[in-house]
């Protein structure tokens, strides 16, 4: 029972715009980065130059290179911090009965509904009040309102569903708790803390808001900002070419990632929802 | 006997150990959640200003609505809910949310359809649709601004190429064109999310259902129609609800690809504007706490209407 001709050309034209739609814009940026002086103005559909100036214009500087870092830095640190903060609330939410438990991950959960504005205000006195204005761990800080509900939530349901016979032993032997978490569960976690990790580093990495708040020099800027930043002098000087290079840099290990990850991505993004 | 006092002791020092556990990441959600909204919706009863935070003082609902009397019997009505710059806002950001999560609806309804079909090559078109999605935004609105530009626009290009327009569009610096601009580029970035929440629903149709189907020699479309589509209406919902929760805070995206406009300005991009750049951190807190309540009636509805299954009970 094989489809007709017509039938399968047709998938596969259908197939070919949903690939064409969505890779041509970062295409178009590759393309453009690649542009220098008059060329740029010119529109081209196919790269007819490989000039790499517009790199070298944005990583000789020395701050974009700065800035990269910070956000290396910063989605890092708050991989790692969610993760270790979720691990530890995820094994009592999921393994251990007590009044109120259901209530708590409600809460948990709903902070992840917060606009990031409604807390903005009062996030911005706080920062202050601890004196990071301005430093990168003020973006580490805030950054766990949207990392650590989810990694909490990915991570409950996933330890949920594994086996209880697995700790009973280690419980009857007397192990401690942090024990059961170190030498049970941990060596079991590893796929749901990639795919989790993985979603904490994408969110932080593209950060804008907090990260536009926040921070007021250049040299501590994350790249969204930096990105968002580049201005000529006059609204008809804008460096287009320079800004694609810098967007081409900064998305590159994000392509990476999925490219790498992809079904850890998907299942972790699916997680979050149709579990619900 | 002996054993039920021993479970009990054990249960006891689980229980303790638990709320242990649970301690440093409720401190942190604590200090980066709780407290800052509480802050949040207490500046907006206040006169407070971005320098002098702390001696903010109580001023009711002056920032919400205000009626000042001229003295003549005459007046007018001041703050928030009579400022038509803020309702603009608002009808912009629902605008924005319908608009853009219908388009994502359907386009990631086509998408994930084509994704569960059995073909060479599904796996490199899976990592291509998500492309967009992993694309900072703050990229993508600079990518879109480009091919958006009004001389040297490859979109505009196109469409004169293939002879829809006769005149160059300038999309993001006219007022009539801004919000499709905004919505063009949200629509792409976005829609790779909806398809893949919907696929997950896809895939989890048991295939025999669609044997059947065939046997019986129903039609495809009929088969969506009266099959498929009932049994991924939950898995939709949940994309959709997940999504318009997500639109309703739109700030990124129009806070860079149309900065400083009344056509895109949305209650996100109003409430920043007025904390930190207009110096009315009051007045912005007020339409925080508003767009927070907003988005909080919807969350408890959705959730009190699916009954959502916290306990794990079910599964």
């Amino acid at each position: 029972m094989k489809p007709p001709l017509w039938q399968s050309i047709g998938f596969y034209i259908l197939v070919g715009v949903i690939v064409l739609q969505a890779l041509f814009p970062f295409y178009y940026a590759i393309l453009t980065s690649l542009e220098d002086g008059q060329a740029l103005f010119e529109v081209n559909y196919l790269p007819r130059a490989l000039n790499l100036a517009n790199y070298q214009a944005m990583l000789s500087g020395g701050v974009f290179g700065k800035q990269i870092l910070n956000s290396v830095f910063v989605a890092t640190v708050v991989v790692i911090l969610s993760l270790f903060l979720a691990v530890t609330a995820a094994y009592a939410l999921s393994r251990i009965r007590f009044r109120g438990r259901g209530l708590l991950l409600l809460t948990v959960l709903s902070v992840s509904m917060f606009p990031q504005i409604a807390v903005l205000s009062g996030l911005f006195e706080v920062i202050r009040y601890f004196g990071l204005f301005n430093s990168l761990w003020s973006l580490v800080f805030s950054y766990m309102i949207f990392t650590l509900p989810f990694t909490v939530w990915v991570l409950t349901t996933f330890m949920r569903n594994l086996p209880i016979e697995i700790e009973e032993a280690a419980i009857m032997d007397g192990a401690s708790s942090f024990t059961i978490i170190r030498r049970v569960f941990l060596p079991l976690m590893w796929p749901a803390m990639v795919t989790t990790g993985l979603l904490a580093f994408i969110h932080a990495w593209n950060e804008f808001l907090f990260a536009l708040t926040f921070l007021s020099t250049d040299s501590q800027r994350t790249v969204p900002v930096a990105i968002a930043l580049i201005s000529g002098r006059s609204e008809f000087e804008i460096p287009w070419g320079n800004i694609m290079a810098a967007s081409v840099i900064v998305t590159l290990p994000l392509v990476a990632l999925v490219l790498v990850f992809q079904r850890k991505i998907v299942s972790g993004l699916t997680a979050g929802a149709v579990k619900g | 006997m002996s054993k039920t006092v021993q479970k009990s002791r054990l249960s006891r020092s689980r229980t303790r150990s638990a709320w242990l556990f649970l301690a440093p990441m409720l401190l942190t959600l604590a200090i980066v959640a709780a407290w800052p909204l509480g802050r949040t919706i207490w500046f907006s009863f206040t006169d407070a200003s971005l320098d002098l935070m702390g001696e903010a003082r109580f001023v009711g609902f002056r920032n919400y609505l205000e009626y000042v009397a001229w003295g003549d019997g005459e007046g007018q009505y001041y703050g928030l809910l009579a400022d038509a710059r803020w309702w603009r806002s608002v009808w912009n950001t629902i605008l924005f949310a319908v608009v853009s999560v219908s388009f994502e609806t359907v386009f990631g309804l086509i998408i994930a359809l084509v994704l569960n079909q059995q073909f060479r090559g599904r796996g490199l078109v899976r990592a291509a649709v998500l492309i967009p999605w992993a694309i900072p935004t703050i990229v993508s609105a600079k990518m879109w601004a480009w091919m958006l530009h009004d001389q040297f626009g490859i979109i505009n290009d196109m469409l004169q190429t293939i002879g829809l327009i006769a005149e160059p569009i300038a999309w993001t610096a006219s007022p009539d064109t801004a919000m499709v601009a905004v919505l063009m580029v949200d629509i792409w970035k976005t829609t790779p999310f909806m398809a893949l929440l919907i696929l997950a629903g896809l895939q989890m149709v048991p295939g025999d259902i669609y044997e059947a189907a065939k046997l019986d020699g129903v039609p495809p479309w009929r088969v969506f129609r009266k099959i498929t589509l009932p049994l991924i209406m939950p898995a939709v919902l949940v994309a959709v609800v997940f999504r318009a929760l997500d639109a309703l805070r739109v700030f990124d995206i129009v806070y860079v690809l149309t900065p400083n406009t009344d056509a895109t300005r949305t209650m996100s991009v109003f409430a920043r504007e007025n904390l930190f750049d207009y110096d009315k951190f009051a007045y912005g807190s007020a339409a925080s706490t508003l767009l927070f309540l907003v988005i909080a009636l919807i969350t408890i509805t959705f959730i009190m209407a699916t009954r959502m299954d916290l306990e794990g009970k079910r599964s």
